[in-house]
């Protein structure tokens, strides 16, 4: 079975390791999969449908800010302190995914070296892809000056 | 190709945003040859100014071109009523030569540049058994910002995704940047020609991880854009490097444009 995402990322025996603690899940269209604040002790890796990442504004709706797709990690926030969502996400449409607790998770890693290193790799690198692609976003790069103002 | 304007009449304006709108424009008497996808013309609105403007259409000899409005000159050419009457000097530049991709096309644009990869994906939908897959990636602001929506439907051959910056309220689809499209199209790496237009950051990251998943340098294409005044290669106001974009490009391979973009301030 060819992988792509966190799957993609990890070896076969850790992703094998891995894939032994998720259990599958599915959201309606529409169900809030976590909220702002709250704990994080879990994450997901989606393996159908959409899901939105969002940020909540006072008064009015959220704004969305990203989007998550099949076999994207969702939820990084359960591996570093303070463990709580700094965004809200929401199903799309119907998603399925493999949920994992992130306790037992952990606790895995402590004896498994190998995962632990590849997990944590990779979320480093899911973290710094957004945090890339929220800097971009910054410029307003399709604005009608781009980024920036012009020589 | 001519050095002074031919007049040129506009037989329709349609708004494809609250700032961008395509004119339509058919020869009020000898008709310019010559115009391929990729390829530019300067538009010339009488009394005001010049400016540089793709090719976003080609159809029983009518021009099509997208012009957003944010100078005097393009603000002009927005504002012109159908009869109204433009100086068109061209065509100009390297076209995106569709005729030598022979194996799955990626179509990745940002913002208004959606409008010189138009004529690219009209010309590969006419078409569909002389390549592979199509497919289109589009980012844009938000989603009234998005050109040619009433197309849109028709273009994903396997696959047409748009994500926006920001989305309305009601917004169903992808939010965040083009490259995170990229997991959803269908395409062989190094059998893929990519078209790429947009914002140059946008080139640029987009570049790189299509280098990544394995495409060729020489088969991604892209569209650069500088301060072109003359269009033939004489002012030099154009110069990236040793190109000359209004001669050289816009259309260059990005095996060479990559070191050129690597240059600060260029």
């Amino acid at each position: 079975m060819r992988h792509a995402g966190v799957l993609a990322a990890l070896r076969e025996g850790p992703r094998a390791r891995l894939l032994a603690l998720g259990r599958e899940v599915s959201f309606a269209a529409g169900t809030r999969i976590f909220e702002e604040g709250e704990r994080a002790d879990r994450f997901w890796i989606i393996r159908n449908g959409t899901v939105n990442l969002d940020i909540h504004v006072p008064g009015r709706p959220a704004a969305v800010v990203d989007t998550l797709g099949p076999e994207r990690l969702l939820g990084w926030s359960w591996l570093c302190p303070p463990h709580q969502w700094h965004l809200g996400a929401e199903a799309v449409g119907q998603v399925r995914a493999w949920e994992f607790d992130a306790a037992e998770v952990l606790s895995l890693c402590k004896d498994d070296h190998e995962l632990d290193h590849e997990l944590l790799s990779y979320v480093v690198e899911v973290i710094g892809r957004r945090l890339r692609a929220a800097r971009t976003r910054l410029l307003d790069l399709y604005g009608p000056y781009g980024s920036g103002p012009q020589p | 190709m001519t050095a002074a304007p031919l007049p040129y009449r506009v037989v329709g304006n349609r708004a494809e945003s609250t700032d961008t709108r395509t004119l339509e424009l058919e020869p009020a008497g000898e008709a310019l040859t010559g115009f391929r996808p990729g390829r530019f013309a300067m538009l010339y609105a009488f009394g005001v100014g010049e400016i540089p403007v793709s090719v976003a259409g080609l159809r029983h000899g009518v021009l099509s071109h997208t012009v957003r409005g944010v100078g005097a000159v393009s603000r002009a050419l927005c504002a012109m009523r159908p009869g109204a009457q433009v100086g068109v000097r061209g065509p100009f530049g390297t076209e995106w030569d569709l005729a030598s991709a022979d194996g799955d096309l990626l179509v990745v644009a940002g913002g208004i540049g959606l409008a010189p990869l138009r004529p690219l994906v009209r010309a590969a939908l006419s078409e569909p058994e002389a390549h592979g897959r199509l497919n289109v990636l589009i980012g844009a602001r938000t989603p009234q910002d998005l050109l040619y929506r009433r197309e849109l439907a028709a273009w994903g051959r396997p696959y047409c995704g748009v994500t926006v910056d920001r989305p309305a309220p009601g917004w169903e689809g992808e939010v965040g940047v083009v490259t995170a499209l990229l997991d959803r199209a269908s395409f062989t790496p190094q059998d893929t020609t990519a078209f790429l237009c947009g914002p140059e950051v946008m080139i640029r990251a987009t570049a790189r991880e299509l280098r990544h998943r394995g495409i060729p340098p020489e088969r991604i294409r892209i569209s650069l854009e500088r301060n072109m005044h003359c269009a033939t290669g004489h002012c030099g106001h154009c110069q990236l490097g040793p190109l000359l974009l209004c001669r050289d490009g816009p259309v260059v391979g990005y095996d060479r444009a990559e070191p050129l973009l690597a240059v600060r301030e260029l």
